[in-house]
């Protein structure tokens, strides 16, 4: 690889890294605007025009709270976990396609931090390291309720990781590759999975909601009934981490959805718009900053689904869980996998 | 760079999994051998075989070693254990004879072993590629893999047997 290329690879990390940070902080805030709106209230609105300052004066608040560790807690785990929580969410961006090849002079740069052909894996590889964050943290407080917190957190993810890695299966099977570049390319144009793929989407998206803790499966800090869950006993900044995690989580796997299922960068007549252009290289770069805008457009409608659904709907009791996840959602998933290899061979019988 | 790469992550693994043994704690035990699972993670893609890269890391890191820590915080970490096992003479005499019996058996077995050496100019560095790897496991080894499969089947419907309440069993 020449210089350029290792320095804009370099830069590129760093962004992606910066975007999803600033994408977090300002989740709190539409977080919390939209719940006002659900229920009727203002919201935050005085740090700032609208309120717009309000999560750096959160996060300054964070920093000057007391560091506090309790007395008989395992010292290096409890400042531990929240380091694991933070970093694990981090990495996972590293491999998600935001848009297509910019072509500057005679190189073209790709908008993606490194292109594996195990793509979707190491994602899926990542989150399911992100639980140990919150077992160490939950275990290593030293507190009953934490300590509930982190076995619900690491029962829950290890039933629905299952399912959701049995939909993703379905996914594989249609695109025949791991790598998320080759699926986001194959889905041009308005061709994206979600029509092939309407049950093999719903599942995965249950299975987004367990994963992230977000409600109604956000039993592992359900406050009613745990006090805070796995973050009983944290405060100042390494709750903050714990809470800004929880986000990127929310980032990563809205960017995840919206490239397997979603068509990733891809938009609606775009090969016109291309053609439309009578310089190929200016009707690229065109056609590929548009696709940057509708990724984070897709995001962003998904961050929204998010905060939405956790505003309306209350929390699942914990057997109803376990139910929906090893009941429901592994035998549904196992008949999506069996539905799209019989559609796969129909197809093919029918058009060769 | 690869071999001092390899060196680099070979010696990791190696500490890491003296750390498993040698730590008092058996969370921090856990915790290294999830270490050992990455650094042998970091080999494989060494050897340009990531797809096993990633599926030992979703493995045995991401399901298998919840499931240790899940339950190894039911238990209070055993220092009753720790303290009956120092006290036992006879433990530590038949502990010191069969580690070294292993040590025997593992000299024995690793002392005419030769290393392979692929022809490099028939060698194909594809080979630990998913789409390799599938097809040579849908091809040549498609009864074995089949057989793990079934075998996979038939331990989770015995797990299942043994998790089952029964009807009239006390519910709890």
């Amino acid at each position: 690889m020449d210089s350029v290329l290792l320095i804009y690879k370099g830069i590129y990390i760093l962004a992606i890294f910066g975007i999803s940070l600033l994408i977090a902080t300002y989740s709190t805030y539409f977080e919390r605007k939209i719940a006002a709106f659900i229920q009727d209230r203002v919201g935050p609105n005085r740090a700032g025009p609208m309120g717009l300052l309000q999560p750096l004066a959160d996060a300054g608040k964070l920093f000057f709270k007391e560091e506090f560790i309790p007395a008989k807690a395992n010292k290096t785990l409890f400042i531990l976990g929240p380091g694991i929580a933070m970093l694990v969410a981090a990495m996972s961006s590293a491999v998600i396609p935001f848009g297509d090849t910019l072509i500057i002079g005679e190189t073209s740069f790709d908008l993606i931090a490194i292109d594996v052909n195990i793509g979707i894996l190491y994602i899926f590889g990542v989150v399911s390291l992100g639980v140990y964050g919150l077992m160490i943290g939950g275990w290593a407080s030293n507190n009953k309720f934490s300590l509930l917190g982190a076995i619900r957190a690491a029962s829950q993810n290890i039933s629905y990781e299952l399912a959701m890695g049995l939909s993703l299966i379905a996914v594989l099977m249609l695109s025949g590759s791991l790598s998320l570049k080759v699926i986001a390319e194959q889905q041009a144009g308005f061709n994206w999975n979600i029509w092939y793929q309407p049950l093999g989407f719903l599942i995965f998206l249950i299975c987004a909601f367990a994963e992230t803790n977000r409600t109604p499966f956000d039993l592992p800090e359900s406050e009613a009934e745990l006090i805070g869950g796995y973050h009983t006993e944290y405060s100042s900044m390494k709750l903050g981490m714990y809470l800004f995690a929880e986000y990127i989580n929310i980032f990563v796997v809205s960017a995840v959805m919206a490239t397997l299922y979603f068509g990733a960068y891809n938009f609606p007549f775009m090969e016109n718009l291309r053609n439309a252009f009578d310089d190929p290289v200016l009707g690229n770069n065109v056609v590929t900053i548009i696709g940057v805008a509708v990724m984070f457009a897709k995001i962003f409608a998904f961050i929204f689904f998010f905060m939405w659904v956790r505003w309306t709907l209350p929390r699942f009791r914990y057997d109803q869980l376990m139910k929906l996840g090893w009941n429901i959602l592994i035998p549904l998933s196992i008949l999506n996998i069996l539905l799209t290899g019989g559609g796969i061979l129909l197809y093919e019988y029918f058009t060769k | 760079m690869t071999e001092s790469l390899f060196f680099f992550f070979a010696s990791l693994t190696l500490l890491c999994a003296v750390m498993v043994v040698v730590s008092k704690n058996p969370v921090y035990s856990v915790i290294f051998l999830i270490l050992t699972f990455f650094s042998i993670s970091a080999h494989y893609i060494l050897l340009n075989a990531q797809f096993l890269a990633a599926v030992n890391i979703i493995v045995y890191a991401g399901a298998i070693m919840v499931l240790f820590l899940f339950v190894l915080m039911f238990i209070n970490t055993g220092k009753n254990v720790e303290s009956t096992l120092k006290k036992n003479v006879l433990a530590k005499i038949a502990g010191t004879v069969a580690g070294g019996l292993l040590f025997t058996i593992v000299v024995a077995a690793l002392k005419d072993v030769t290393l392979g050496h692929p022809d490099p100019a028939t060698f194909n560095s594809q080979v630990g590629m998913v789409e390799n790897l599938g097809k040579v496991l849908f091809t040549k080894y498609m009864l074995p893999f089949q057989l793990v499969a079934v075998l996979f089947l038939v331990s989770m419907v015995g797990a299942v047997m043994i998790g089952k309440r029964e009807a009239g069993e006390q519910n709890f």
